[in-house]
This record gives C-alpha cells, sequence and structure tokens, in this order.
C-alpha cells in the first residue's frame, strides 16, 4: 500500500480529532470560567462544587474518566454516544485545568483595582465584569493557547472508546497493512500540523481580544 | 448638625497587631483635616475604615450620624449587611496614592462608568458631568486617552475627577502625591486646593507634603502609634507644637526648619 491510499483514512481521522478537539475546548472554556469564577465566590454554594470538580478532574486520570463517561455511565442509566463521551471527557479534564488559570488570572489583577472599584460602589458582579476580568482576559489567553494544544494531544485516548480519531484510523491501519513506519510517521505529522495551525489561532485570538480589552492601541 | 464623621472607641487589629486601640476622631461637615505622622502610625488604616476597605474589630464609625458598619434591625445593632454599606459607601469617595485607574477604560469611561452603572445617571448627563469634571482638573482634552498615555500626575487629576463624579459627602486622599515625580506635585495639589474651594466637601488627607497642608487645613492631625498625640490648627501644629514627638517628625519631615 501506498502513501497515497494511506493518507485518506488518516485524514478522515484528523478531521474527527479536529472536530472533537475544537468542540472540547470550547465547552472546556466555559467549565473554566464557570468554575474559575465560582472558586473566587463568596458564597459557599458556588465555591464547594467549583473546588469539588476542579480537584476530582485534576485529579484522576483523563482515561478514566472518558471511560466512565463510555462505560459506566450507561449502566446507571445515562448512555453517551462515543462522540458526546469523548467530548465532555476532555472539555471536563480541561476546564479543570483552565479553570486554576481563569482562578490565577483573575487574583493576579491588582488589588488596588478591586479597592478602586469598592471606593466606586460598584456590586461584587460589576467588579468582575466590567473591571477584573477585561484585565484579566488578555493574561489568560496564553495559559489557554498552551491548555488548547495539550487538549488536542490528549485527545488521542478517545481511540479507545471507539471513536474514529486519527490515532484510531492509525492503529486500524497499521493492523490491517503492518507499514507501522509510514503509517506512525504521517500521524505525527498529521497532529503536529494541527497543534501549528491551533497554535496560531490561539495567537490571532489573543489579538483579539488585548484589542477589544483596550489594551493595544 | 451631626459630624460628617465620627470614630468612637474604635479597635482595629491585623492579626496580633494592635492598629488602633479604642480610637476617638471627629470630623465636622465641610471641614478639611490633614493626617500627619510617621509611616506606620495608622493613618491610611483609618481612611480605609472608612472607605470600607477595612473592617473594624470594635467601637462604631458613624458618617453624618449614621453608623457604617453596623445597622439597627428590629430594635438591634448589628452587622452592617452588605446594602447597607452600598447605601454608606456613597457618602465617600477615594482617591489612592497609586491613583488605580481603570487600565482598560478611556479616562472619559474611567470617570462615567460608576456614575452610569451605579448611580443609573444617562449617559448623556454622565459624560457631560464627567467633560465638565475634566476642565477642573485641567484635562479636557484627554477625555479620550487610555491611562498610561498619561503622566502620573495627569493619571492622579483623573482619578480626583472620578471620584467627585459620584459626588461623595467626604472625600479622602491617602498620599495623593507620594507615588509621583517632583515636578508633578504641583499639579495635583493645585487641583486639590480648587477641589478644596469650590466643593463643600469634607475632605480627610494623608500626607507628607507639610506645606500644602499647613496652607489647606482646617485642622491637622499628628498621629503616632495609632493614636492621635496632639491636633490642632495648622499655625499651632506646625509653629508651637506642644509635644516633644510631634517636634521630632516635624524635624525630620521639614529637615531645613525646625519652626517654618
Ligand atoms: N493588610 C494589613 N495586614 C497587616 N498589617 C497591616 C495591614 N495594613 C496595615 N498594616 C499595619 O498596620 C499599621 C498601620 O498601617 P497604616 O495605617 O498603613 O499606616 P500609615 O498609613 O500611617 O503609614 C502598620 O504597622 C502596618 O504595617
Ligand atoms: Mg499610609
Amino acid at each position: 500500500m501506498m502513501f497515497a491510499q494511506l493518507l485518506p483514512p488518516l485524514l478522515r481521522g484528523a478531521e474527527i480529532t479536529a472536530q472533537i478537539t475544537l468542540a472540547s475546548t470550547l465547552l472546556g472554556a466555559l467549565f473554566a470560567f464557570a468554575a474559575g469564577i465560582g472558586k473566587l465566590s463568596r458564597h459557599r454554594a458556588l465555591r464547594w462544587p467549583a473546588v469539588g470538580y476542579i480537584e476530582v478532574f485534576r485529579g484522576t486520570s483523563l482515561l478514566v474518566q472518558l471511560f466512565w463517561l463510555f462505560f459506566a455511565l450507561p449502566i446507571i442509566g445515562i448512555s453517551l454516544s462515543p462522540l458526546s463521551a469523548g467530548i465532555l471527557g476532555l472539555s471536563l479534564n480541561i476546564g479543570a485545568y483552565g479553570a486554576e488559570v481563569v482562578r490565577g488570572a483573575l487574583q493576579a489583577t491588582a488589588r488596588g483595582q478591586r479597592e478602586a472599584a469598592r471606593a466606586l460602589n460598584f456590586t461584587p458582579r460589576q467588579t468582575l465584569w466590567r473591571i477584573l476580568l477585561p484585565q484579566a482576559l488578555p493574561e489568560m489567553m496564553p495559559p489557554f493557547g498552551n491548555l488548547a494544544v495539550q487538549n488536542l494531544k490528549d485527545s488521542a485516548l478517545v481511540s479507545l472508546i471507539t471513536l474514529a480519531d486519527l490515532t484510531y484510523q492509525a492503529q486500524n491501519l497499521r493492523n490491517i497493512t503492518l507499514q507501522t513506519v509510514p503509517i506512525l510517521t504521517a500521524t505525527l505529522l498529521l497532529y503536529f500540523a494541527m497543534a501549528l495551525v491551533l497554535t496560531a489561532a490561539m495567537r490571532w485570538l489573543e489579538r483579539r481580544v488585548r484589542y477589544a480589552a483596550g489594551h493595544e492601541r | 448638625m451631626n459630624p460628617a464623621v465620627r470614630f468612637r472607641q474604635v479597635t482595629k487589629r491585623f492579626g496580633d497587631l494592635t492598629v488602633l486601640e479604642q480610637f476617638d476622631f471627629e470630623v465636622a461637615q465641610g471641614e478639611i483635616v490633614t493626617l500627619i505622622g510617621a509611616s506606620g502610625s495608622g493613618k491610611s488604616t483609618v481612611l480605609r475604615i472608612l472607605m470600607t476597605l477595612e473592617e473594624l474589630q470594635d467601637g462604631e464609625v458613624e458618617i453624618e450620624g449614621e453608623p457604617l458598619w453596623h445597622e439597627r434591625k428590629g430594635g438591634r445593632t448589628v452587622a452592617a449587611s452588605e446594602q447597607h454599606l452600598r447605601r454608606m459607601r456613597k457618602k465617600v469617595g477615594m482617591v489612592f496614592q497609586q491613583f488605580n485607574l481603570f487600565p482598560h477604560m478611556s479616562v472619559l469611561r474611567n470617570i462615567t462608568e460608576a456614575p452610569i452603572h451605579v448611580l443609573q445617571l444617562p449617559r448623556a448627563e454622565a459624560e457631560t458631568r464627567a467633560r465638565e469634571l475634566l476642565r477642573l482638573v485641567g484635562l479636557e482634552e484627554k477625555a479620550d486617552a487610555f491611562p498610561e498615555q498619561l503622566s502620573g500626575g495627569q493619571q492622579q487629576r483623573v482619578a480626583i475627577a472620578r471620584a467627585l463624579a459620584m459626588r461623595p459627602r467626604v472625600l479622602l486622599f491617602d498620599e495623593p502625591t507620594s507615588a509621583l515625580d517632583p515636578e508633578m506635585v504641583g499639579e495635583v495639589l493645585n487641583v486639590i486646593r480648587q477641589v478644596a474651594g469650590e466643593h463643600e466637601l469634607t475632605m480627610i488627607l494623608v500626607t507628607h507634603e507639610m506645606n500644602f497642608a499647613r496652607e489647606i487645613s482646617d485642622r491637622v492631625c499628628f498621629f503616632d502609634q495609632g493614636r492621635i498625640l496632639e491636633q490642632g490648627p495648622p499655625e499651632q501644629i506646625f509653629t508651637a507644637p506642644r509635644e516633644e514627638r510631634t517636634r521630632e517628625f516635624l524635624r525630620t519631615v521639614l529637615p531645613d526648619s525646625g519652626r517654618t
């Protein structure tokens, strides 16, 4: 089998990998903001669930989380498709790490900003949305970029819950053709290319965020 | 008339460190009071309690006769709720040593943001008023600039305009010129002078600018280890201090003039 014949199935797998990476990164960002902000809340009812979520998902293996969502959850009555389970597992995992980024960036905003907001009688919620987040958001973007690339690489694990992503296709082809070196080389290069695109996209997003937040004029 | 500010037997601790102990202090409405004293003597703490940036451990603080850190509920005095604090905070404004302008907002938005979103003023009204205040501090043409494009002195003038835009009854200044290059101190002091002249405000200032304190204050309070050791009209404090500690302090801050 020639390289040209190996490529189409690998590309089909790469497409799935790109889709789940994109979807889980976006959904993960949502979890990250919810838990990161929740962890800083004055209200226990918000703080404790946020802390619990972050600790559980950072403290356990992604593979086990995926297995749990895909194999254990159906037994207690909730069946997820491989795609849903894969996206949910990845986003919950990356969201827990992202939450620490959100929390850190918010806490790093100068104390003086919080005090000025208090002196002007903003509510805590207004302070968060109008004063702190716009300043913290640009600072979150580089670590978010790293997490997105991490997420792309982690997504290979979804091949173990029967999702036909790039890694799954590579393994499959290897079993059929036994052409291990070209297949795995092409796979590496495809992951690397996707990482480059993702990094560039995150840089672009960072510039947009900085501009929107008024940091670059 | 109730005093603008009254501290009654206030105790403030940071962990094991007692900064204020059974501290009493009063400021009349419209009075301009300057707090002087060595670093660490508790001056900022007094301002920060008034701005609700620091809680107190014991005693009472009143603003225009109303308790700041307490409220009465069903005949009992209880710790102030967030709503009560927000209502009381309306009466107080503060200018910080480090300006603390919002770096992601234009000068105009720095000044209008709170009037629009906290006082619920219509945007047009808030902007008209902000431009008037910018004229007062001499920075009309900087409305669209961002803080980082301004000098320290200009930033502090904007911060004064921002505080005034909330129409406080009591305005606090915590070393407003200490973070400035020497050549910018004058412009900020001029603005404070003008504010003092044009607005019916009660002002409490912490400053190391002794000549300015002498000129602007109705009363000067010398702080020593969390107590007001001596207070009086500026002429008396600066020319005839009664306490040895006061004399010593004035000697260190006015090195070339034992008695100016
Ligand atoms: N947040 C804080 N935590 C612990 N100690 C503090 C804090 N703020 C102030 N202090 C201490 O309280 C004392 C009084 O401080 P401060 O009111 O800032 O003095 P001043 O403004 O006169 O220099 C100092 O000893 C200072 O170190
Ligand atoms: Mg101080």
